[in-house]
């Protein structure tokens, strides 16, 4: 590797993607070969974020599935984008993989180039433009959907935006969900936020309990295993930045989730 | 058509070699150092926006020296440079003695071929694992030549005297505050004192999660300088 250095008409900036074009290296010019038809790949299902008394509130299950077969039990879906920012995968998980890989080089880039970090909004827009350049695979059967939240620094609050695969970006008031299981959980997490804003460990809680309620209903989407000790992936974003909720906690409220939920639906 | 004068090239690499020196001089020197817990950056910089100490990498660092405009574009380039690697490989592909010989050779390719040297001299600092244990201070000149320290290292004009009044106080198991304060006084001289607000420092610390580069505010200085 030699030292990318450009002339000032053709230098990419802060942008890492830019940087990667010039190199010839960006993973979406290499993605835009036809498939004759859709091919068969892993599938990330169900998350979902909402806000609560100190922030955001992002989680997803561990199962990823191809066709009807289960691929993965412990897939991650929920990652840290940055300090400040999180972003949850649904969809084809090879290109959703990679595209929070390079989401995560791009706000890191941007920050050391300029000295100064990208606002949320500028965040929430770099990943609409990434999702945008999926586009083709997406058309293709490889589409993928996240849900970006972060806490923004200048408004000092936390906020969620949600996505379409043209990179259309949507900002929600107060929750959202996604995948396959993301209409069971909606429920879920709907008639949980009527009162008021939630305290950390009820909104950990609420996480669970709608993913646990997605399980139950979507195929794809799997619950908290206590046999394998696999339990939902849980972060908070808040004004001390992003924390993935530790493996105990979750473990101590998958257990509590379950055993509140005997009798639901007719007993057992 | 007319000839061009015959030059000797030992003359032109002198000429050169004396302006990119001249350029440097002109401006004020930095220190790093490896102390107790990390690596240590300190320069004398006036500007609070226009920084001599950045970050390249989870584990690497720079500083520059000479005209700004200069080190900044190579900043940048290592902070391309180390993030494409990473990107295309992995997170811990990337290493600060590659990043130097790439510097190394773009800035003697400058030094040979282009009009006028670049009139800079820059570090590429590296955090070693496992308690730093091998930590790694790359010294880089205006014409290419690399330097590898394992203690300390000064760049920029007077580094000589600053490097002597340095060494006498230095020692690898310093602590910050104690490092901080032998750079500071070492960057003076003993006929002047560098105000906190005209100092530019950073670490390297394992203290600090994956990214290990930290900036020292104002308050930091002040109560490190003091204590």
């Amino acid at each position: 590797m030699n030292l990318p250095i450009f002339n000032p008409v053709e230098d990419p900036g802060p942008s890492f993607f830019g940087t990667l074009e010039r190199l010839g290296m960006s993973p979406f010019s290499r993605l835009e070969s036809s498939l004759s038809e859709p091919i068969s790949v892993p599938h990330g299902t169900t998350i979902l974020a909402f806000k609560y008394a100190d922030g955001v509130v992002m989680a997803g299950d561990r199962r990823a599935t191809e066709g009807n077969f289960i691929a993965h039990r412990r897939i991650e879906k929920v990652f840290a984008a940055d300090r400040y920012s999180g972003v949850a995968i649904a969809g084809a998980a090879g290109p959703a993989v990679e595209m929070v890989r390079l989401f995560q080089t791009q706000l890191e880039h941007y920050e050391k180039v300029e000295g100064v970090v990208l606002s949320l909004e500028g965040k929430a827009n770099q990943l609409g433009q990434m999702i945008r350049a999926n586009l083709p695979m997406a058309m293709q059967g490889l589409a993928v959907v996240p849900l970006f939240a972060g806490w923004d620094q200048i408004r000092s609050s936390g906020r969620i935006f949600a996505y379409d695969v043209t990179g259309g970006k949507y900002e929600e008031v107060a929750f959202q969900t996604t995948g396959s299981g993301g209409r069971d959980a909606k429920g879920t997490v709907k008639a949980g936020l009527k009162g008021a804003p939630l305290e950390r460990r009820q909104a950990l809680e609420l996480a669970v309990s709608a993913l646990v309620e997605a399980s139950e209903e979507d195929s794809a989407t799997g619950g908290p295993d206590l046999h394998r000790g696999i339990f939902p992936v849980v972060a908070t974003i808040t004004e001390a930045g992003f924390a993935l909720a530790p493996d105990e906690e979750l473990e101590e409220i998958a257990r509590n989730v379950l055993e509140a939920r005997k009798g639901i639906g007719g007993g057992q | 058509m007319s000839m061009p004068f015959y030059v000797a090239p030992e003359q032109v690499m002198k000429d050169r070699a004396d302006y990119a020196r001249k350029g440097i001089a002109r401006g004020r020197s930095l220190i790093g150092c490896i102390y107790s817990d990390g690596i240590l950056l300190c320069a004398e910089n006036p500007s609070k926006s226009l920084h001599k100490i950045s970050e390249i990498y989870d584990r690497i660092a720079f500083a520059g020296v000479g005209k700004y405009n200069e080190f900044d574009q190579l900043r940048v380039a290592g902070v391309r440079h180390a993030d494409t690697k990473g990107y295309a490989y992995s997170r811990d592909d990337v290493d600060a003695r590659s990043l130097a010989n790439v510097y190394a050779s773009y800035l003697g390719q400058v030094f040979t071929h282009e009009m006028k040297p670049l009139e800079v001299e820059i570090l590429v600092a590296e955090l070693g694992r496992n308690h730093h244990g091998h930590s790694q201070l790359f010294h880089i000149l205006y014409d290419g030549t690399v330097m590898d320290e394992s203690r300390y290292t000064v760049l920029g004009g007077d580094s000589e005297a600053i490097s002597r009044r340095f060494g006498d106080a230095y020692s690898e198991e310093m602590s910050l505050s104690a490092a901080l304060k032998a750079a500071v006084s070492a960057l003076a001289g003993p006929d002047r004192s560098i105000s906190v607000s005209d100092v530019e420092a950073a670490v390297l610390e394992d203290s600090n999660g994956r990214r290990t580069f930290r900036r020292l505010g104002a308050s930091e200085l002040t109560e490190l300088l003091a204590g």
